[in-house]
């Protein structure tokens, strides 16, 4: 961690978004991560998108279980409530929160560790509910805290800093996600923020789950020879497949893509994604087709990185369930309770 | 008619023993209403086992004019439908009551008792007979029961056709042939035996203002009212059927009326972990949200269950009691949590519990339950069981008062939060260890964080001792201040003495018809019934007073009376447990004899020796 405090007033001349804040206005607490932590790197296209969508700090809402990862939270839009709950159970944190108010925007930092072994279930049927919210899973292959055991992300053959070996087979969060029937699935790396950014800001705006799976060098347990996780490695065996840009509503598409690679998708608000294939053969809208793909490169230790899926219009929890366009927590009591005139109706049931 | 026999009107009791998943619930319940309406006082009670079909299951209605609620031990006609319990169902017949049995086919002459009247109706033959399809005569056999015992006990069929009537009022077909069977076994009877019995019903006027309704349902309603919005749960015996009428309450007037939406959401979790995970996270987001589980899932839910205490979030949990440990046995009745509940979790925590005693508690408890949530921040156990849960019972008519507000606690809204300088989410600027809390998305300068790893008043991490202190005794300071706020305990002090008997939940019923019956024998008791964790004042000023105090509780350990030890200056020799953890409801035999038994030595005492 770094020990320099930040300055807390901004320089005049710093840019500002619609709202009229800077940068800084969306940063949270310092970082107490190791220095070089992919972690951190999350943290800033996090402040980043969030600073460009122009997001009212109080309207998100920041989650998170335990683990490096799950610290992350405190670290970036002090404007923002955050809830940093408890080893694994973060999906259901969120469920809840997003039942009491669904005009909110919810993101979620989890770990591999908090996601994939002791978060594995919450995280399948937070999917299943197609829950509205941004999960971004730092993918460090380890587990730092406790000082460089294995995680359930790592691969075949990957060598722990002390020198042993893992033969288990990976989990593979966008392989899951994409069975589970997810909508907006995508892969990317702590390094590649050009990429993240507009990642990030897509998954904010995408109704329903919106999985980012980050590939996150741990610079302290798994930087080293032999990992695949380190960011040697990553850096080497990552591929872009498809490069998205985030096209806010208020803005015109002022990019040049060529015919045919392009995919442009609006999103319920208006706003829209602009896929742009940079694999000729990958189609992201074809999920049988991406998850074949997708494993088949990693057999060949290739990462395909970018929004490899998106399914947008898929309805979300609260469309299912059927729930009012406001929030449940704003419901006046007088809507909710049948008041004595309506107890005697029920109890005439049971007399 | 002789003294004994007038005894027998309106007093006796009766047990069916059936097969489970052939339609016997819906005969006894129909007998039981129309004693109900009938003006007697009644009560059902369902021994079922943990299967869909085919098990044993008995059901037991208690006809009692003086209005007792518990088991009296003692059968006084036996319906033995199910060939594969009859041996053990006769032997439990009191002497001098009676045993109705399917005449269709012979009984095996070794079962035969000579101090009981036997009543062999040919059920299966005139439902074969009058009703096509295998299931039909089935189902129409236990129908054609409740039409015999209308006969024997002097039933108005009137009220059972109005029950038919009003149960089937979409599927008039059904009223129909139901009736044809109850008729069946009414005329069947009527012409067969002197109808009705010695021990019979007669029309009495003491149920008017009162319904019957279980528990679970009562707790479900209370949900509704107190403006519950979100309910997540993962399915466990006995609690499902809370869940389930609440969201049968919701679908039917929880729609809102201009969008046709539903002003609630109702989620079914993965595990206990979730349901409870998604109660917190709704509260912390500002809507009233419960769970309702059993035993297995407080030792899941316990991890979440520190967090709420720690962090300080509301969550309305329902514990429907069954028997363990483990898996135990599901669909048995215990009140075995009460420990679990008190200091679930690691750490130093404890948590506020409720312990309602019948229906009419449960809907009022579990409004309370919501209010004591929110005002303390702190998750309310509400500890029901299967007995109180699943069981009718006969209780007041739920009144609501249209003023009542919900009491959101010290909750700061925009315009209070726009006054502050700044926000400090666990400062006690009040004195008494509760702080203010925001919700998201009101303002900037609201924002807090929450976790579970160790923070200072202001909210930030901390791993300083001074700091993490601070926060830890503020808790108990809070728990002091709950003290004051939850329900008292009930204390009946009316025999005077230096006898005292405490008891929490759904014991009540079985005390308070054993205290009559002590008192008819000379042995008056002051009765405490505890009705909330952490124990109020009077408790302790109770366990005082008194030189010898019984501790009647249904579990091996004597979980309450461990809790009052820890909790009160209460000298340990004082307390005579009396304990009751067979699966069955408690009777007030078992109180009686017990409490004699320690009084009066010598007498014999099913009960547990007093530790």
């Amino acid at each position: 961690m770094t020990f320099i405090a930040k300055p807390k007033i901004a320089h005049p001349s710093l840019p500002r978004n619609p709202l009229g804040m800077t940068r800084r206005d969306y940063e949270g607490a310092l970082s107490t991560l190791c220095a070089g932590c992919g972690h951190d790197s999350i943290t800033a296209a996090v402040v980043e998108a969030c600073w460009e969508l122009a997001i009212e700090p109080q309207n998100l809402v920041k989650l998170s279980g335990i683990g490096c990862s799950s610290k992350t939270t405190a670290y970036f839009v002090n404007g923002a409530h955050g809830f940093n709950s408890v080893h694994g159970r973060m999906p259901s944190i969120a469920m809840g929160a997003n039942a009491a108010n669904r005009n909110l925007h919810y993101i979620g930092v989890s770990g591999d560790g908090d996601t994939l072994s002791i978060g594995l279930g919450q995280f399948c049927h937070a999917i299943r509910r197609n829950l509205n919210m941004l999960y971004i899973i730092e993918n460090n292959g380890v587990y730092g805290l406790t000082k460089g055991q294995f995680s359930a992300s790592a691969d075949v053959g990957s060598k722990a800093k002390k020198g042993e070996t893992n033969f288990q087979p990976p989990i593979d969060a966008v392989l899951l996600a994409l069975t589970l029937g997810a909508s907006f699935v995508a892969r990317s790396f702590s390094g590649d923020k050009e990429q993240l950014v507009p990642l990030i800001q897509a998954g904010l705006k995408h109704k329903g789950f919106a999985l980012i799976d980050v590939l996150s060098p741990c610079v302290t347990f798994n930087d080293h020879e032999g990992s695949t996780k380190s960011y040697a490695y990553t850096r080497e065996h990552y591929e872009p497949a498809i490069h998205t840009d985030f096209v806010p509503l208020q803005q015109a598409i002022t990019a040049e893509y060529a015919a045919g690679a392009t995919l442009p998708v609006v999103l319920h608000d208006g706003s829209r994604i602009v896929l742009r294939k940079l694999d000729a053969s990958y189609d992201p809208t074809d999920r049988a087709a991406c998850a074949a793909t997708i494993q088949e490169r990693l057999k060949e230790e290739e990462y395909l990185t970018g929004l490899l899926f998106f399914e947008p219009g898929q309805p979300e929890f609260h469309d299912l369930n059927g729930t009012p366009e406001g929030a449940l927590n704003a419901v006046p009591y007088e809507a909710l309770s049948p008041g004595s005139a309506g107890m005697q109706k029920i109890l005439a049931r049971y007399r | 008619m002789s003294a004994s026999d007038s005894a027998k009107i309106n007093d006796f009791v009766i047990k069916i023993a059936t097969v489970n998943g052939t339609g016997s619930a819906s005969a006894n319940m129909l007998l039981m209403k129309a004693i109900f309406r009938s003006g007697i006082p009644v009560m059902g009670k369902n021994y079922f086992p943990s299967n869909i079909q085919g098990l044993p299951t008995w059901y037991e209605i208690r006809v009692s004019k003086q209005g007792y609620v518990a088991c009296s031990g003692r059968v006084d006609i036996m319906v033995a439908m199910n060939a594969e319990t009859y041996s053990k169902d006769v032997r439990e017949v009191a002497p001098g009551g009676y045993l109705i049995y399917d005449s269709t086919w012979p009984r095996p002459a070794l079962l035969k008792r000579e101090d009981i009247t036997a009543i062999g109706v040919p059920l299966a033959k005139l439902c074969n007979e009058n009703f096509n399809g295998v299931r039909t005569r089935i189902l129409m056999k236990n129908i054609c029961y409740a039409g015999v015992l209308a006969a024997l006990l002097d039933l108005d069929l009137e009220h059972v056709r109005q029950l038919l009537a009003e149960t089937y009022a979409k599927k008039p077909q059904l009223v129909a042939s139901n009736m044809k069977a109850i008729e069946l076994g009414y005329e069947c009877a009527k012409a067969t035996f002197p109808c009705p019995l010695p021990l019979r019903t007669e029309k009495m006027a003491k149920t008017s203002g009162y319904i019957m309704i279980d528990g679970n349902t009562a707790a479900a309603l209370g949900c509704v009212f107190a403006g519950a919005t979100v309910a997540a749960w993962y399915p466990i015996t006995p609690s499902t059927s809370l869940m389930d009428a609440f969201k049968a309450f919701s679908d039917r007037m929880r729609i809102d009326g201009a969008s046709g939406r539903k002003n609630f959401a109702f989620i079914q979790a993965e595990d206990e972990l979730a349901a409870i995970g998604m109660v917190i996270g709704a509260s912390w987001n500002g809507a009233r949200a419960f769970t309702a589980t059993s035993g297995p899932g407080i030792s899941l839910m316990n991890e979440f269950l520190g967090l709420a205490y720690y962090a300080e979030v509301p969550a309305v949990i329902f514990d429907i009691q069954r028997v363990g440990p483990s898996t135990g046995m599901p669909t048995r009745t215990q009140q075995g949590d009460i420990m679990a509940c008190a200091y679930a979790s690691h750490g130093d925590t404890r948590q506020v519990c409720l312990y309602p005693a019948n229906a009419e508690e449960c809907f009022h408890m579990a409004v309370q339950a919501f209010d004591l949530a929110e005002r303390l921040q702190t998750p309310v156990l509400v500890l029901s069981d299967l007995d109180i849960g699943m069981n009718d019972w006969m209780c007041r008519e739920f009144k609501w008062d249209d003023a009542y507000r919900p009491d959101r606690g010290k909750m700061l809204d925009k315009a209070e939060v726009e006054k502050l300088e700044k926000f400090y989410r666990y400062v006690d600027k009040d004195g008494d260890g509760i702080t203010y809390r925001t919700l998201p998305g009101v303002h900037p300068k609201a924002a807090y964080f929450t976790r579970g790893s160790g923070h200072t008043q202001f909210g930030m991490y901390t791993e300083d001792s001074v700091d993490y202190q601070l926060l830890l005794d503020r808790l108990l300071i809070k728990w002091a201040s709950a003290k004051k706020l939850v329900p008292r305990a009930l204390i009946d002090a009316t025999a005077g003495g230096e006898i005292g008997i405490v008891s929490v939940g759904s014991c009540d019923g079985a005390i308070r018809e054993a205290m009559d019956l002590l008192r008819a024998r000379g042995v008056g008791l002051n009765y405490m019934r505890i009705r909330a964790f952490p124990f109020s004042e009077d408790v302790e000023r109770f366990l005082a007073a008194h030189q010898v105090l019984f501790v009647v509780e249904q579990n091996r350990d004597a979980q309450l009376r461990a809790l009052l030890t820890l909790e009160t200056q209460v000298e340990k020799a004082k307390l005579h447990s009396l304990l009751h953890y067979n699966g069955l409801p408690i009777s007030s035999s078992f109180i009686v004899e017990g409490v004699l038994a320690h009084l009066q030595p010598g007498t014999k005492s099913r009960a547990a020796a007093g530790q």
